[in-house]
């Protein structure tokens, strides 16, 4: 830890307490919800829309919106970490947990490249999609998720910073190696866990 | 062992302790901080750093800047900052910091909006969202002064220019509340024929940056100018400060 202390810095938008406790290092609370998005923004409908998952598993699987939405949805409330420093606590949204959609293809492999309507892509590992830590989602606080936070469905990994969660979700596909993915080939770390401040390649 | 003992690592994205070298008021609400690198490396035009700011008591705070200058200014690097009202990072900077001061910084970090020589280049910015785009624009005019590259540039009122003794042939202005008195240019939100200002888009790389708003338009400006959707790299802010 450096002991360098900023000329006249005392931290005038400080966040309260029990919050304070939920931010992780280098974050600040914002209470709006904003736009970051590497392109121009999709447009894709919900007649339009699918989610696949395939590559190495044992059933590779796709859902139309309708069938989609003959899964179990779940609320799910979270707090969520953008890399480029703010944190919307107390959030939520509404969608299929991701261990419902690979109980159905039953993945024999660790790495998964997530991937969407206009060309995005992000990498996790399996184990970071499972055990009740990974979500697609099509709602968010009630409403219908806006088209430009990635509706009709993103992805919703609230553990890790927010670029994971990808926007304009259209499928994952199971690999037997890691790739980085769009940001993550970009400069962003490989994982981007919040807690350990893994923002950058060389984090 | 001793002689295993790790050293301490020096490579850029890691933290260092810049020396504000000059200061320059660009606007009312937007200066110009010149800071000078113990660990300075060549950053990619369209690039950002983090800084971070520590109170008495530990409190930290960060965000991140694009970078204004050129890498070929080595050694400095001129971060130029917007002051948000309800910012905790901004309003230091603006109302703190004095030349001398130091800062703690890290980077240059992303490699996605920055300029790599491709050209025809085509730079929409709205308000301090030409930060980057200056950074394209002062580097090409320096290294590759035949590529080109123009500027669209929308600011609200006269007083709002950033960067005004800089913009020359090669940028188009637009004033969306109070052009300058005798203004016979562009007024009102950027639109089609301002883009068309200064040659075609076709087969241009577009690169716009501003309000997620001010992005949205402009990329389906840019798109319908037939600027393919790969070819167009947006880069937004939030209400961030």
């Amino acid at each position: 830890m450096s002991e360098f202390v900023s000329r006249g810095f005392t931290g005038r938008r400080r966040t309260p307490g029990d919050l304070a406790d939920r931010l992780p290092p280098g974050q600040y609370a914002e209470s709006g919800f904003p736009v970051l998005t590497a392109g121009p923004t999709p447009d894709v409908s919900t007649e339009a829309w699918s989610l696949r998952v395939d590559g190495m598993v044992a059933e590779e699987r796709e859902w139309t919106w309708e069938e989609f939405h003959s899964l179990a949805f779940e609320d799910v409330p979270c707090d969520i970490h953008c890399v480029t420093k703010w944190s919307k606590l107390g959030t939520s949204f509404r969608g299929v947990s991701m261990d419902t959609l690979l109980d159905e293809v039953e993945p024999f492999e660790a790495y998964a490249m997530i991937y969407s309507y206009g060309g995005y892509t992000t990498n996790l590992a399996i184990e970071d999609l499972t055990d009740g830590k990974a979500w697609v989602v099509t709602e968010h606080e009630g409403e219908p998720l806006p088209r430009e936070h990635g509706g009709p469905a993103r992805l919703l990994v609230p553990h890790l910073y927010f670029w994971k969660s990808a926007k304009w979700v259209a499928g994952l596909r199971v690999m037997d190696h890691d790739e980085p993915g769009f940001w993550e080939a970009n400069g962003y770390h490989n994982r981007g866990d919040p807690w350990n401040e893994e923002r950058y390649w060389t984090d | 062992m001793d002689r295993l003992t790790a050293v301490e690592q020096k490579a850029p994205g890691h933290w260092q302790i810049a020396t504000v070298s000059e200061i320059k008021r660009e606007t009312p609400m937007v200066k110009s901080f010149w800071l000078e690198l113990p660990m300075w490396m060549a950053h990619c035009p369209g690039q950002h750093y983090d800084v971070r700011l520590t109170a008495p008591d530990g409190y930290r705070a960060q965000r991140s800047y694009s970078v204004a200058s050129s890498p070929l200014d080595r050694g400095v690097i001129e971060l130029t900052i917007d002051r948000l009202a309800d910012g905790e990072v901004s309003p230091y900077f603006h109302d703190v910091v004095v030349e001398g001061d130091q800062v703690e910084v890290r980077g240059p970090f992303t490699s996605y909006f920055v300029w790599r020589g491709e050209r025809p280049a085509l730079l929409i910015g709205g308000g301090s969202g030409v930060v980057p785009l200056m950074a394209m624009l002062r580097h090409r005019r320096r290294a590759e002064p035949d590529s080109p590259m123009r500027l669209v540039y929308s600011v609200r009122t006269a007083e709002d220019v950033i960067f005004a003794d800089e913009l020359g042939d090669d940028a188009v202005i637009t004033y969306t509340r109070e052009p300058p008195e005798g203004w016979t240019g562009h007024t009102g939100r950027i639109d089609s024929a301002m883009l068309a200002d200064g040659g075609p888009s076709a087969g241009a790389t577009a690169f716009i940056c501003g309000s997620n708003g001010f992005v949205e338009s402009a990329s389906r400006l840019a798109l319908d100018a037939g600027i393919e959707p790969e070819r167009i790299r947006t880069e937004r802010f939030g209400p961030t400060g």
